[in-house]
């Protein structure tokens, strides 16, 4: 199903001349109402009228996170406070949050995206949303909550955190969709299980996870825990919130991305060059429709990489491929790259291990340790030393196999891994705090 | 002739033991051995207990790893030279002993010695050939 066959069929010429025109606008408008980028496309000497084809976008700088906070709070809204209907902020985990404004016409363009989005995931009217995205400053909970109205779905504003009414509710409610961080969706399962509530035998089908990164394995993990389709939805707040790309059920490879409202890139991210279509990279985005807040190449720091094939289902916008992680959570360890979603594909590969893990990095010296804690449970366990020393070895080797470093595994009891009900820590790094 | 001995995962921090054994007690399961494999990470704990089932069920509650294994108990005289017979016996037929480990009984004189086979009926068989006694379960979870 889709929702809006217009745009989301659009032929790709008819939808590239679109995005330039749409881009060109932004330009002009940004350049004439937010400071920030007329000063900076004057220092390097360029003006809207110079970008001429969508390649052109290249030659205008970046937009950074930092940019952002430097312009705290309202610094880079392209409109007066007057016609900003809504505030959200990013949870800043250091110093002031981001913070974004929409106009009413941005809350329309989100609720259509998300709309969009549901629809892609298999949702229709009728469906019962048990939301449990945070509602509040984060953009997570509203912005599921209106495109699941405009869908005509029910919908069940759960926000975040007290598990065990979720489940009574969910299980009263007939909760048919669940949105919620993939993390979140494991951590529901296991509470069911100890409540004795056989979360399987649910109205749900499917779950719209996003707002961290997940791997394949990880999916197929969900989907037999919760016997329901697991499809994987993107956004960040500083571009819109949830609804800037979904997988679509039929195909479940790849996040279409609305192209007729963001232009997405792949760049390098240490020589900020952009990559050839198909190669791994940081993503960068610009806002093509946005009123309140326009970014124009703002780099996301999400790891992945576009794939232009047309899709089974119809859609014609390009998709992403799903998330390897974060430019940020990129660990550099005696100079080797290790993202950890790379170490969750190695753990979901070795037979009996669960995915649950946290890396320590510590520094000893001038050298950086990775220890890999992972979680014994009775698959894996055996009553014999040389058995667990086995397995720790084999995880080990497979990690330095795999990511050409050397770690340390160290076997924990079960839930000894702080679960956290958003968003799991999976990385605690020591090294920081020395410098 | 087999004894159901389970296992327990345990990180190797102060405290973990007693707290098995505190949970176990709190249960009312009396341990009648104990031994503890570890390494400077982990540690694996061995019980024998008369009801395994409950024990199983008791720490599963508490969110410990457990598993339970067949080992076998035989009775060696507590006097020099009485395991080394035994274990000639294991090792003319090829026997491997995975671990061991021994308690003494309550009443005294002989040693019980517990052990873990990678192929137990061939061990039991072997055992009973030579003249061995091999313990009952109630007669060990009895001690
Ligand atoms: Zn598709």
């Amino acid at each position: 199903m889709i929702w809006n066959d217009d745009f989301e069929t659009l032929p790709r010429e008819a939808l590239e001349s679109l995005q330039l025109k749409r881009l060109q606008q932004t330009l002009e408008r940004v350049y004439a109402t937010v400071p920030f980028y007329r000063e900076t496309y004057k220092k390097i000497g360029i003006s809207p009228a110079d970008i001429k084809s969508l390649d052109d976008l290249q030659r205008l700088p970046f937009t950074l996170k930092q940019d952002m906070r430097d312009s705290y709070p309202y610094g880079l809204f392209a409109v007066p406070l007057e016609q900003i209907v809504r505030i959200h902020a990013s949870s800043g985990t250091t110093g002031k949050p981001t913070v974004v404004g929409y106009t009413r016409r941005d809350i329309e363009t989100w609720t259509e995206l998300m709309a969009r989005s549901f629809v892609a995931a298999g949702t229709h009217q009728g469906d019962v949303i048990h939301n449990a995205y945070g509602y509040g400053l984060f953009t997570g909970g509203l912005g599921a909550h209106y495109g699941a109205e405009r869908v005509g779905a029910s919908v069940i504003p759960m926000s975040g955190g007290n598990t065990k009414k979720q489940l009574m509710i969910m299980q009263d409610f007939g909760s048919t969709v669940l949105t919620c961080t993939p993390s979140y969706s494991l951590f529901l399962a296991e509470v069911a299980a100890e409540e004795g509530i056989d979360i399987k035998s649910l109205k749900l089908k499917v779950g719209i996870l996003g707002a961290e990164p997940w791997s394949e394995k990880m999916r197929q993990e969900i989907e037999a825990k919760l016997n329901i389709k697991a499809v994987d939805i993107y956004g960040l707040s500083e571009i819109l919130g949830p609804g800037v790309g979904i997988e679509c059920i039929e195909a479940q490879n790849g996040l279409h991305i609305w192209e007729d409202h963001f232009i997405p890139e792949i760049i390098d991210p240490e020589t900020e060059e952009v990559l050839p279509v198909g190669e791994k990279g940081e993503l960068v985005i610009t806002t093509i429709t946005k009123e309140g807040i326009p970014l124009i190449r703002y780099r996301t720091r999400d790891i992945t990489r576009l794939i232009k094939e047309p899709c089974i289902c119809g859609r014609t916008h390009a998709r992403i491929e799903r998330l390897s992680g974060r430019s940020d959570d990129m660990l550099i360890i005696r100079g080797v790259n290790v993202f950890p979603s790379q170490i969750e594909s190695v753990l979901f590969n070795v037979e009996g291990v669960e995915p649950h893990y946290q890396l320590i990095v510590e520094r000893e010296g001038t050298l950086d340790t990775l220890e890999v804690q992972v979680e014994v449970n009775e698959q894996s366990f055996s009553d014999e030393i040389k058995e667990l020393q086995h397995l720790a070895n084999k995880i080990r080797k497979e990690i330095k196999d795999l990511l050409g470093v050397t770690c340390k595994v160290r076997l924990v009891e079960p839930k000894s891994i702080t679960r956290s009900e958003g968003k799991a820590q999976r990385v605690i790094d020591n090294r920081q705090k020395e410098s | 002739m087999k004894v159901e001995q389970i296992s327990i995962f345990i990180e190797n921090k102060s405290g973990r033991l007693a707290e098995v054994t505190g949970i176990l007690g709190e249960a009312g399961i009396n341990i009648r051995a104990l031994s503890l494999a570890d390494t400077s990470d982990f540690g694996i704990l061995r019980l024998i207990i008369k009801d395994p089932e409950k024990a199983l069920q008791v720490l599963r509650e508490h969110n410990f790893t457990v598993s339970k294994t067949d080992v076998i108990g035989v009775e060696v005289p507590d006097k020099p030279g009485g395991l080394s017979s035994i274990l000639k016996i294991l090792d003319k037929n090829n026997v491997n002993v995975e671990y061991m480990y021994a308690f003494v009984e309550r009443s005294g004189d002989n040693a019980v010695i517990i052990f873990r086979f990678d192929n137990i009926d061939e061990a039991i068989s072997a055992l009973t050939r030579n003249g061995v006694k091999i313990l009952k379960g109630e007669q060990i979870t009895s001690i």
